[in-house]
Order: structure tokens, then C-alpha cells, then sequence
């Protein structure tokens, strides 16, 4: 008995001890970037193991709230803080991009398969309730020989506020004076038309229960469940199918804001796929805690390098070099 | 009565903390509810009930299709669950065998254990097809001529939402009912009998009579299990912001849009709105209890029968 309790006690000591010089870090925000912090975290605390941790992913709002109040180290968000956010918080925020997303376009239409060519007018024709038949003249124009059905289009969308909405939103907007004046872009909108679902999971069940419908979800969701997505005219007139490259040319060659509070739908790019968006981590540039900030740095310098191989084989865009080169210059002026 | 004993005043005066305790926590919530939402009730006023509309993005918002998706489906829902739930509870106390009684009642109390977002699945991938191929087009062909059953048939909407809701509270009415009418005294069954009454009788006059009380109070717990659930009416009403007579349609609740916009409200109108469908919600349940609580009083006449 005394010998178990002694060897309780040293495991106690053992694991204080080792707990002593680890730095916790924590964050808060976006659900896109989760599995990929996540990755990042697991592989970074094998060399690192100094430094410890969690990520709380309760939405990109909640990570904008919680690094403005300081009660994380950093936060993560899906859309830009807002001038008007950026005056509130206690002190100068950096937006350091980390990974890059797209939003693919999924239907349900009987016949059809993959591929089905939509441009801007077409998508903002039908999110704006405007275009109601499949067989509609401007549909058929563009895809002359898919055999359209007479039937109604279903329109479905995100119903829980989420960046998908955001980055979706952000296009639409980009792309049609309509949509910009009408409703605007944001996590939640006030749809015109439509049905919501909650969450990827929710959009695509709906998908797959209502014959002639369209929604859009994340890449990686529509890559990983096989759903059949639209290739989509891009500012150039080329049609552009949504892959992982696509989404990384939608930052290259954009106009780069030297705040990094860039928007890269609709990107002049002529490879590049329309509706992509990036995932921000929120930090300060003035670090409280010098162990912390250094940690957090080193931690963002990895990820935006080494780590960028790993998120990849999840179907993240990686961020092209030349952004990178712009970030690890930004991360030169954070003070800890 | 004499006796002074202090430790019977101690646990006596402990025991009281505990009620207060609740009371103290129904006021702060409601206070903090009240609260957090002063900015939106300064700004829309009274109008935020009766306005239709909800724009994030604008930060113009309203209230009133999600306290009508909230009443409408809890409605239904009641109208679908009664006579499934008081039926099933008659027969499990009065007709069936003890032991099948036994057996059922406990399936049916594992039935109110099942979490919400299980019978959400369960709706999007059996429900929704089968209220979209079965049950809508046939409510349209022989009913299409009233207003609530018309417009596109999406399978999601109203409809489905109650339905769901529905075979979520029946086992509450089941379980509670039973209760009820297994305590009706067998005196009273007896004395009906021997005046020559048959079963059935006996059951409609004598035993449902004594336990109306019982079973609308079943029913109360029910409806505001109803008005509250979250997660399963999400997943299959549709979420649309519109109010329209068709049960077809979709719909929006009180606590769905809390559910789906609470954690991305990044503005402090936007979630000071949220905040005040939250005090709604909590309103309306308060609103829907008091008038379930005078329903009672007028059928039993007078609100001394309850403490009974």
C-alpha cells in the first residue's frame, strides 16, 4: 500500500515537473480551420513538446469576441474583423492567413452527372429566386447536350451562421449589383429563396433527398462524400473545376492589402476558381506574455511552411509562396 | 408544538435555501435575458414581435414568423400526440395484460430517453423521404383544396417538423397518463360497474373524468418539451424565415434560429436580437403555462382541486 502510494506520489511530481516549463495556448474560433489545427497541433507538439494546445471551435463570431476580450491567445475566423470590431479591441490585431478553402456548388439533378457548367449570372439568378426551371434557356445555353429536366430547383443553403456562407455570400455579391443591394454578404443573410440545412452534413442531406436541387458545401466535404458539383465560369470565362490547385491560384496574383484583410472570390486569376476564401488566426501585435507570444509565432511560422504539406492531403489549399514570404515579414513586427 | 428543538429550525431553514435557490435563478435569468437584449428592445421596440423580417446583414430584425413556426408546430404536434398518447395510456392501464403493460411502458420510457438529434437523423433520412412521396401527395389530392395543404411538396416544413415533434413527446403523454389513470381508485371502476355501466362507460365517464386533470397536465409537460426542442425541428423544418398558412412549407422556430445563429453573431445588434428571441421564447413558454394552468382551473372549477 505505502509503495503504490509513494509511486503515486512521484508520478504527481514527475508530471508537475514536466507541466512546469510547458507554455498552454489557448484558441478559439473558426470550425473550417478545426481539423486543421488540429493536425498542426498533434505533429508541432511532437518536436515542440514545450508547448501545449487547445482550440475551442466554437465559430468564427465566438473567436472574434474572445481574442477582442483577451481571454484566448489567438482567434481564428472564416471573414475579416470588421473596421468597426477592430476599434474595439484593447489593442492592434494582425489577421495572419493559415489555410485557404473553396466552396463548391453540389446538385441533385436525375440524369445528370458531374460537371454541370454554371456561370455568375446563372448562380445569382437562382439564389436571388429568378431562375426556377432547370431547362431555363440560360442552363441549356451553357451546357448543350445535358439532358435538363422541366422540373423546379430547390434551392438549398446553410442555415447555421458559418464562414461557408460568408466566403458564398461574399461571391454572390462580388458578382451581381442584385444580390450586393438585396442582401449582402455575411455568416447568415436573409435569403431570398430556399431551404436551409445545419451544417455541411445538413446541406448535403438535403441534396440527397430532393431531386433537383442545388446547394453549395465546403470542397473538402463535397471531395471526401463524392457529391456531384458544377464547374463555374470564373472572371476570365474560363470554367474552372473546384480542386485544391484551383483554390491556391484564387490567391495568386490577387491584390494583396498589406493588413491581409484581402477577399479572394472572383480572382483575376484565369486558373483560378471563383468562390474560395481564407481562414485568419487573430493575434495581437503586442504580445502580453512573452513565452507565449514567441511560442505562437514559432508555432505560425511552421504552419504556414512545414505544416502547409499536412492540411494539403485534407483537401486545404495551401497558401502560395508568395504569400508566405508577406506573412513570415508580418510576423517579423509582432513584439513579445 | 411546545418543543424548541434548533436543529428541526437549522434543517428547516436549509431546506427553504433550496427553493429560493430556484426562484433566485428563474429571476436571473430573466433579468440577464432582459438585460443583454436592451439594445434591440430600444431599438425595434414592440415592433420586433410583429415584424417579418430577419437580416443579419442589414440588422434589421423581427420576431414574428419564429414565434408563429414555434406555435405552429408545437400545435400540430399536440394535435398528432393526444389521442396517440391518451389512447395508448387508456389501453396500457386498463385493457392490457400486466406483464405486456409492464414491458411496453418501459419501452416507451426508453423512447423519452432517445437524444433529439437521433430522431433530427432519423427524420432527414427516413421522415423527409416518406412525408415527400407518401404522405404530402396524398394530404394534397384529397385535402389540397384547404389552404394548409399546398404549395411545393420539399418533404421538410411544418408537417415534418410536427410529426417529428410529435413522436418525440407522445412517450411523456403515454408515461404520465398511465400513472394517472392507474391511480384512479378501483372504487369508483366498481361502483360504475355495479350500476350496470359497460367498460367503456366505466373508462369515459368514471376513470377519464377523474384523471383530466392528470392528463392535461401530461399534456402541458408535453407542449413545452415541444415549444423548447432544438435540435431534431432544425434538422428537418427547413429553416426559411417565411409565415405561410401551407403546412408544406418551411418554416423557422424561436429556438432553432437561436441554434443555428447564436455562435457566428459577431455584431452586438445581431446578437442582442438573439438574446431577445431567447426572452420571447422564455415569454411565451411563461404565457403558454399560464394559460394551460387556467385551462385546468376551468375544467376542474376552481384552482383548489390542483393542490390535490
Amino acid at each position: 500500500m505505502k509503495k503504490i502510494l509513494s509511486l503515486v506520489v512521484a508520478m504527481v511530481m514527475v508530471s508537475t515537473l514536466a507541466f512546469a516549463d510547458s507554455t498552454l495556448i489557448n484558441g478559439a474560433g473558426s470550425t473550417f480551420i478545426y481539423p486543421a489545427i488540429t493536425k498542426w497541433f498533434d505533429e508541432y507538439s511532437k518536436t515542440n513538446s514545450n508547448v501545449q494546445f487547445n482550440y475551442q471551435a466554437i465559430g468564427s463570431g465566438g473567436g472574434i469576441k474572445q481574442i477582442t476580450a483577451k481571454t484566448v491567445d489567438f482567434g481564428a475566423t472564416d471573414g475579416p474583423m470588421t473596421m468597426d470590431q477592430l476599434t474595439q479591441a484593447p489593442g492592434r490585431i494582425y489577421h495572419i492567413p493559415m489555410v485557404m478553402g473553396a466552396v463548391a456548388v453540389a446538385y441533385n439533378i436525375p440524369g445528370v452527372d458531374k460537371g454541370l457548367k454554371l456561370t455568375p449570372d446563372i448562380l445569382a439568378g437562382i439564389y436571388l429566386g429568378k431562375i426556377t426551371q432547370w431547362n431555363d434557356a440560360l442552363i441549356t445555353a451553357q451546357n448543350p447536350g445535358v439532358n435538363l429536366p422541366n422540373s423546379s430547383i430547390t434551392v438549398v443553403h446553410r442555415s447555421d451562421g458559418s464562414g461557408t456562407s460568408f466566403i458564398f455570400t461574399d461571391y454572390l455579391s462580388s458578382i451581381s449589383g442584385e444580390w450586393k443591394g438585396k442582401v449582402g454578404k455575411g455568416t447568415s443573410v436573409d435569403w431570398p429563396v430556399g431551404l436551409g440545412g445545419k451544417g455541411n452534413a445538413g446541406v448535403s442531406g438535403l441534396l440527397k433527398q430532393s431531386p433537383g436541387s442545388i446547394g453549395y458545401v465546403e470542397l473538402a466535404y463535397a471531395l471526401e462524400n463524392n457529391l456531384t458539383y458544377a464547374v463555374l465560369q470564373n472572371k476570365s470565362g474560363n470554367f474552372v473545376e473546384p480542386t485544391v490547385d484551383s483554390t491556391s491560384k484564387a490567391a495568386e496574383g490577387a491584390n494583396i492589402p498589406s493588413d491581409f484583410r484581402f477577399s479572394i472570390v472572383n480572382s483575376s486569376n484565369p486558373d483560378a476558381y471563383p468562390i474560395a476564401g481564407t481562414t485568419w488566426l487573430l493575434i495581437y501585435k503586442q504580445m502580453d506574455d512573452p513565452i507565449k507570444g514567441k511560442a505562437i509565432v514559432d508555432f505560425i511560422r511552421w504552419a504556414i511552411t512545414d505544416g502547409q504539406k499536412l492540411t494539403a492531403d485534407m483537401d486545404y489549399a495551401p497558401l502560395p509562396s508568395s504569400l508566405v514570404d508577406l506573412i513570415q515579414k508580418k510576423l517579423d513586427q509582432v513584439k513579445y | 408544538m411546545s418543543r424548541h428543538d434548533t436543529s428541526d429550525i437549522v434543517f428547516r431553514r436549509i431546506l427553504a435555501v433550496f427553493p429560493i435557490s430556484i426562484l433566485i435563478l428563474v429571476a436571473g435569468i430573466f433579468f440577464e435575458l432582459i438585460w443583454s437584449s436592451l439594445p434591440s428592445l430600444n431599438k425595434f421596440g414592440v415592433g420586433f414581435l410583429f415584424s417579418r423580417v430577419w437580416d443579419p446583414v442589414a440588422e434589421n430584425f423581427g420576431a414574428l414568423p419564429f414565434i408563429f413556426g414555434t406555435c405552429v408546430t408545437s400545435l400540430v404536434a399536440l394535435l398528432l400526440a393526444i389521442p396517440i398518447g391518451v389512447g395508448a395510456a387508456i389501453y396500457l392501464a386498463e385493457y392490457a395484460p400486466p406483464k405486456v403493460s409492464k414491458t411496453i411502458s418501459i419501452l416507451v420510457d426508453l423512447l423519452a430517453a432517445i437524444p433529439s438529434v437521433i430522431y433530427g437523423l432519423w427524420g432527414i433520412f427516413v421522415l423527409v423521404p416518406f412525408m415527400r412521396n407518401s404522405v404530402q401527395p396524398f394530404l394534397g389530392k384529397f385535402l389540397g383544396f384547404l389552404p394548409f395543404f399546398q404549395g411545393p411538396n420539399y418533404g421538410v416544413g411544418f408537417l415534418a417538423a410536427s410529426f417529428i415533434l410529435a413522436i418525440i413527446i407522445v412517450p411523456f403523454i403515454i408515461s404520465v397518463s398511465r400513472e394517472v389513470l392507474i391511480a384512479v381508485p378501483s372504487v369508483y371502476k366498481e361502483s360504475a360497474y355495479a350500476l350496470g355501466a359497460t367498460r367503456w362507460e366505466a373508462i369515459f365517464n368514471i376513470v377519464l373524468s377523474y384523471g383530466k386533470v392528470g392528463i392535461l397536465g401530461a399534456v402541458i409537460l408535453a407542449l413545452g418539451r415541444a415549444i423548447g426542442e432544438t435540435m431534431a425541428v432544425t434538422m428537418i423544418i427547413g429553416n426559411n424565415v417565411v409565415i405561410s398558412p401551407s403546412l408544406f412549407s418551411p418554416g423557422y422556430t424561436l429556438a432553432s434560429v437561436l441554434a443555428n445563429e447564436f455562435s457566428e453573431a459577431d455584431t452586438s445588434m445581431y446578437l442582442s436580437a438573439l438574446i431577445e428571441i431567447g426572452l420571447v421564447l422564455f415569454l411565451v413558454s411563461i404565457i403558454v403555462n399560464i394559460l394551460a394552468r387556467i385551462l385546468i382551473w376551468s375544467v376542474t372549477k376552481g384552482p383548489s382541486e390542483i393542490i390535490k
